[in-house]
């Protein structure tokens, strides 16, 4: 078997790297979008702001949480683009709420770990998992219910979407991500659940300085990069989460 | 000392050295600090952090590091960050030592409701039923009473609950109570009240021993 010290063109031909504008015209009205990301670390802020350019609209949103108002993906809601969203917790964000209470938006919210592993089994190609979280609960109300080892349980279906928008510390050009510290969430979870991955990446690097020990996604999953020249004020502190 | 203060330093006592702690958000935030004071202890938060340090000095944020409530955290050695598939397989598969969570209503048989009121308050449950139902060990951290004056804890629950009998401990400004099978159990009444007033606050049957209760 070579190796890749000795053909360093074998993955070297592979080049996943596209412009903002090509990434975005992937995406069309009416789509189901994972969006990664936990509050400010790991959302992919430019990628969103480019589908807010691009005017598409009718779409399903599945995120942790709406980030908080007026930023990320509440910037899409506030602007009418979302008809439902698939969530855990909206807690940060009055405005969003508010959105919701007017049933100007569909959202439906999961148990934060129910939904991570939603969408984990959607990318593990499996149909859904069985849990007994919520059991007790208004949750379970609408729920298929199925008895395992003598407990009643809950049917919770895998989730999957057409595109996922994942933001990555650092990517090569096969599409390997590392994530930062908290910045990783549902980031990997999300670039195994989609038909279509896009990166946003704040460093490209070349294909041997990652470490195939520290990948965290490996580029199998990273359908296209997209580089960024700039950190939006997005992507900075926020100064009212300040000790 | 204000009586949410209070219940964080009493709450700490609930922790020992070298176990995995989440602190949900409310007053459990408040705990980390007294915690920190005493012990080496493992702080874990839903977001994909085990080994959280406290809020971190003005100056030191860093944009990658957050808790589950979007403060900007320091870390302690040995450290970790995981994806959110990881952080609640932690939670759910047992690894948790002790859970603090906030509460609208706790019941005699130890349901916890703390996450909706409809029609008023509907922000979706976060990772609250997954911290409830499978953390090894529950302390609801509260005030005794809501801000009409209305009793939390309660024979029943009257709002949807979050978990059905997951609550081990009550800690509020006046009193520390366990639900055990038989029912709820006066543990420790606080320094400046009386057994009196903890009845009175409480809408539920609370069992007093004759003994002299230890205050806090």
């Amino acid at each position: 078997m070579p190796t890749r010290q000795q053909h360093p063109e074998i993955l070297a031909m592979i080049e996943k790297t596209i412009s903002m504008t090509e990434a975005i015209a992937r995406i069309q009205n009416g789509q189901t979008i994972m969006v990664g990301g936990f509050g400010v670390p790991g959302t992919p802020f430019c990628l969103i702001d480019a589908i807010l350019d691009s005017g598409v609209s009718g779409l399903t949103l599945i995120k942790n949480e709406a980030n908080e108002d007026g930023i990320g993906v509440s910037k899409l809601i506030e602007a009418g683009r979302v008809k439902k969203l698939i969530t855990s917790h909206l807690g940060l964000n009055q405005t969003v709420i508010n959105i919701k209470n007017r049933r100007e938006i569909e959202v439906e919210f999961y148990p934060q770990g129910i939904l991570a592993e939603k969408i984990r089994a959607g990318g593990a190609g499996l149909l859904g998992i069985i849990s007994d979280i919520g059991i007790d609960t208004l949750l379970a109300d609408a729920k298929e219910k199925i008895t395992v080892q003598g407990k009643t349980a809950l049917i919770e279906p895998a989730l999957r979407a057409d595109v996922a928008l994942i933001h990555a510390a650092a990517a090569d050009r096969f599409g390997n991500l590392v994530y930062e510290k908290s910045a990783r969430n549902f980031n990997p979870l999300m670039a195994t659940a989609a038909d279509i991955v896009i990166a946003e990446v704040e460093q490209l690097v070349e294909c041997d300085a990652l470490h195939p020990d520290d990948i965290h996604t490996p580029g199998a999953f990273t359908d296209y990069v997209v580089i960024l020249e700039r950190l939006t004020d997005e992507y900075g502190i926020l100064d009212h989460h300040v000790r | 000392m204000s009586a949410k203060e209070k219940i964080a330093r009493r709450a700490a006592a609930e922790v020992q050295t070298g176990q995995i702690v989440n602190l949900g958000v409310g007053i459990p935030t408040l705990i980390a600090k007294h915690i920190a004071e005493h012990k080496d202890v493992c702080i874990h938060s839903e977001n994909g952090i085990l080994g959280m340090g406290l809020p971190c000095d003005r100056g030191r944020e860093d944009r990658n590091l957050i808790d589950a409530g979007g403060r900007y955290v320091s870390l302690r050695s040995c450290a970790s960050f995981f994806d959110s598939a990881v952080s609640f397989m932690l939670i759910r598969g047992g690894r948790l030592d002790i859970s603090f969570l906030g509460a609208l209503e706790i019941s005699a048989a130890g349901d916890l409701a703390n996450w909706i009121i409809p029609g008023h308050y509907s922000p979706g449950i976060g990772g609250g039923m997954e911290l409830a139902q499978k953390a090894r060990r529950l302390v609801v951290t509260t005030l005794h009473t809501n801000r009409k004056g209305a009793a939390k804890i309660r024979q029943t629950c009257t709002l949807p609950i979050t978990a059905r009998g997951c609550v081990d401990r009550i800690v509020t400004e006046l009193a520390v109570i366990d639900v055990l099978p038989e029912g709820l159990k006066l543990m420790e009444i606080a320094a400046e009240t009386d057994v009196q007033t903890v009845l009175d606050r409480t809408d539920a049957e609370l069992m007093v021993s004759r003994e002299p209760i230890p205050r806090f």
